[in-house]
């Protein structure tokens, strides 16, 4: 096969990798629009619990609990008191996220650990990895569940009607502060499973949930938020045009097209924006 | 005025991140302060963090040996945080405000760049502990790492006496890659060699299969690898999914230590070949002592690696220039420093007063599956340094750049 034609499967797998780290965002930040910069974090707690358990399968349950865990005492502790207040909880999850990255460094060290990868994804089909075909699978996989969540279960069906009128939804007996919880509960379980699969591809350290959350972002703003079906096309969008973009150029000027193909796709369609949200709320 | 609430919010969490320092406090005029700058957060701080460890054992070790000129040394140890303006600020800060009689620090080439304005205003010594690109000689900085012809044109003639003639080269997005990979391109040109591509990703960049693609389909005997720090680890690992061993891709790198092994998994870069003067299995009796008394005060399980020996010998390099010159004054210092020579863990090291490098011997070595190093190609004798490689014909025009 052509180079150039290696790069349409390049392409949707960095898509996979993309829509696997937003998936979660479209929760905390599409669902309930909380900016959590500390998503990356949770990103980096589920690698480290890959590396604590030494296998990627259990990993991906336990990775969920950690970071949704991690999730769920952020939410309650701190973010709930700023719904509203989308610039201070930027900052808040920000400062967050510095002292998480500094715990892991303490934790577990300033170097990079490794997490072996399972022998049987060793090899691949044409150009494609099994790490990355797993990828592919995984990201599927998340998107169906999260589709089935939110649209097949009491609790997901819950989580849309606190979205779109949270005092309409209160009046008819939901109680929000539990929806809240148990979404940003899921979402950030959701980035803790995408660290377990990062550990295929990328370094497993304290700053790893930084390369990763400027992407995430991303990919939910040009999907629209909250919107599943956005997330989906936008991270496949993003990753083609970063791996054709790469392919022709080099690496640093492929993340600059990217970023200005997004903005010129926002002047265009700014309905996901989060400028527009966050006027329209102070 | 009321002040804006996220205002508010954002000095709080600006003034907390700049909390990170840990200076200690200035101990009676007895004591000797040295500043230790290097990036103990952000993307450096995976190599960063252990050449500071060595600094520390060696400014312990001389403190334990009486000290210097009979006062003990305090170090005063700051975090550049893998932020090149930082750095500057940072040395600033230890010079004007610490006032400390030299500063061991730096590992990227941008931070030494940023750093070397701060150091020759203020007539101020800096010790360099990492190989670099050259074409730099800065009468107020002591560069202990490798110059380009003690690592990066060792490593060509290593790769021609294999015959590898068709090179890829990759490399980070910087000062040091671009540099170290236009002296590579003079070589090839000049020794018939050929280059098939040259690819630069930014620093921290992660998604490595679009760059592995280019490099598969382009075919070359040998890779020349000057990326730096995480990068490593996704590199190597996007590689080896391709199903690449270091027999069908050899890939030379020169940022490569014992400590990066560990974390890109050693599985990943098992049999690649590496460019150093220094590796934990280096045979001197100096270098038995140095891993042993690194080991007993870090734990057994860490490694030493070239650049933590380039700091750990730039601390005992300039005490002996200050016992030489009978005082920590900067111009007495560096006077006194040329022509200094100590067997250190990797061999023989002198300082060559013009350059204010070192004599270095450059060693090649295979990563083993244990993860360390074994050398399998040495220059013999310490090369003599030779930052603008005046010494090779090939190389004329480039110091210009």
């Amino acid at each position: 096969m052509s180079a150039f034609a290696n790069q349409l499967p390049i392409g949707l797998s960095i898509g996979a990798v993309l829509l696997l780290i937003a998936l979660g965002l479209t929760f905390t930040f599409g669902q309930m629009g909380v900016i959590n910069m500390a998503h990356g974090e949770f990103i980096m707690a589920g690698a480290y619990t890959a590396f604590l358990l030494g296998d990627l399968v259990p990993a991906l349950p336990a990775a969920f609990l950690v970071a949704g865990t991690m999730g769920l005492i952020l939410e309650r502790a701190a973010i709930r008191h700023f719904y509203g207040r989308p610039l201070d909880t930027l900052l808040l999850t920000w400062g967050v996220s510095l002292v998480l990255q500094q715990l892991a460094r303490d934790l577990f060290g300033a170097p990079n650990v490794q997490v072996p990868a399972p022998a049987w994804l060793s090899g691949g089909v044409g150009i494609l990895p099994y790490n990355r075909l797993f990828i592919m699978g995984l990201a599927v996989a998340g998107v169906v569940a999260v589709w089935a969540y939110l649209t097949r279960t009491r609790l997901g069906r819950r989580t849309q009607a606190v979205v779109q009128n949270r005092r309409l939804a209160a009046t008819s007996g939901i109680d929000t502060g539990r929806v809240d919880m148990l979404t940003f509960f899921v979402g950030s379980g959701l980035a803790g499973v995408a660290g377990v699969a990062l550990t295929l591809i990328g370094p497993v350290g304290p700053a790893l949930g930084t390369y990763y959350i400027v992407d995430a972002f991303l990919v939910v703003v040009a999907g629209g938020l909250g919107q599943l079906r956005g997330a989906v096309l936008a991270a496949a969008g993003l990753g083609l045009l970063n791996s054709y973009a790469e392919f022709w150029s080099d690496a640093s000027l492929a993340k600059v097209i990217v970023l200005a193909a997004v903005i010129a796709f926002l002047q265009v369609r700014p309905q996901g924006m989060f400028v527009l949200r966050s006027r329209a709320l102070t | 005025m009321r002040i804006p609430r996220p205002i508010v919010s954002a000095i709080l969490v600006l003034s907390l991140a700049a909390c990170g320092s840990d200076a200690r406090p200035a101990g009676d005029s007895g004591d000797i302060k040295v500043g230790i700058l290097h990036s103990l957060s952000g993307t450096m701080a995976i190599s960063e963090v252990t050449v500071r460890d060595a600094e520390l054992l060696a400014i312990e070790e001389i403190n334990k040996a009486g000290g210097v000129l009979g006062k003990q040394l305090v170090p005063v140890v700051e975090d550049g945080a893998s932020d090149w303006p930082t750095f500057a600020e940072k040395a600033t800060k230890l010079i004007r405000q610490d006032k400390v009689a030299t500063v061991f620090g730096g590992w990227t080439s941008a931070s030494r760049k940023a750093m070397l304005p701060v150091f020759e205003r203020y007539k101020a010594l800096l010790w360099y502990p990492v190989q670099y690109e050259g074409l730099e000689s800065s009468p107020y900085i002591f560069y202990t790492g490798a110059t380009t012809n003690q690592q990066i044109i060792p490593g060509l003639d290593y790769l021609k006496e294999q015959g590898k003639k068709r090179l890829f080269l990759v490399g980070s997005d910087y000062v040091f890659p671009r540099t170290a990979n236009k002296i590579i391109k003079a070589y090839a040109a000049a020794n018939g060699m050929e280059i098939l591509g040259e690819e630069y990703t930014p620093l921290g960049h992660t998604e490595y299969s679009t760059l592995v693609n280019k490099v598969t389909q382009a075919r070359p005997d040998a890779v020349f690898n000057t990326l730096n720090g995480d990068s490593n680890v996704a590199f190597f690992k996007a590689l080896k999914s391709t199903g690449a061993t270091a027999e069908s891709m050899p890939v030379l790198s020169v940022s490569i230590a014992e400590e990066e092994v560990t974390g890109i998994g050693v599985d990943n870069v098992v049999g690649q070949p590496v460019a150093w003067n220094y590796y934990q299995t280096t045979d001197t009796s100096a270098n038995k002592a140095f891993v042993k008394a690194y080991k007993a005060r870090y734990g057994q399980d860490k490694v030493t690696s070239d650049p933590m020996e380039a700091g750990y010998n730039a601390v005992y390099l300039w005490a002996e220039a200050v016992k030489k010159a009978g005082t920590t004054e900067v111009e007495a210092v560096r006077k006194a420093a040329g022509g200094i020579a100590l067997e250190r863990p990797e061999g023989l090291v002198t300082i060559d007063g013009e350059s204010q490098h070192l004599y270095k011997t450059a060693r090649i070595g295979i990563v083993q599956p244990d993860g360390l190093i074994k050398q399998v190609w040495d220059s013999g004798e310490p090369i003599k340094p030779d930052p603008y490689l005046k010494g090779y014909p090939w190389a004329a025009g480039l110091a210009g750049q």
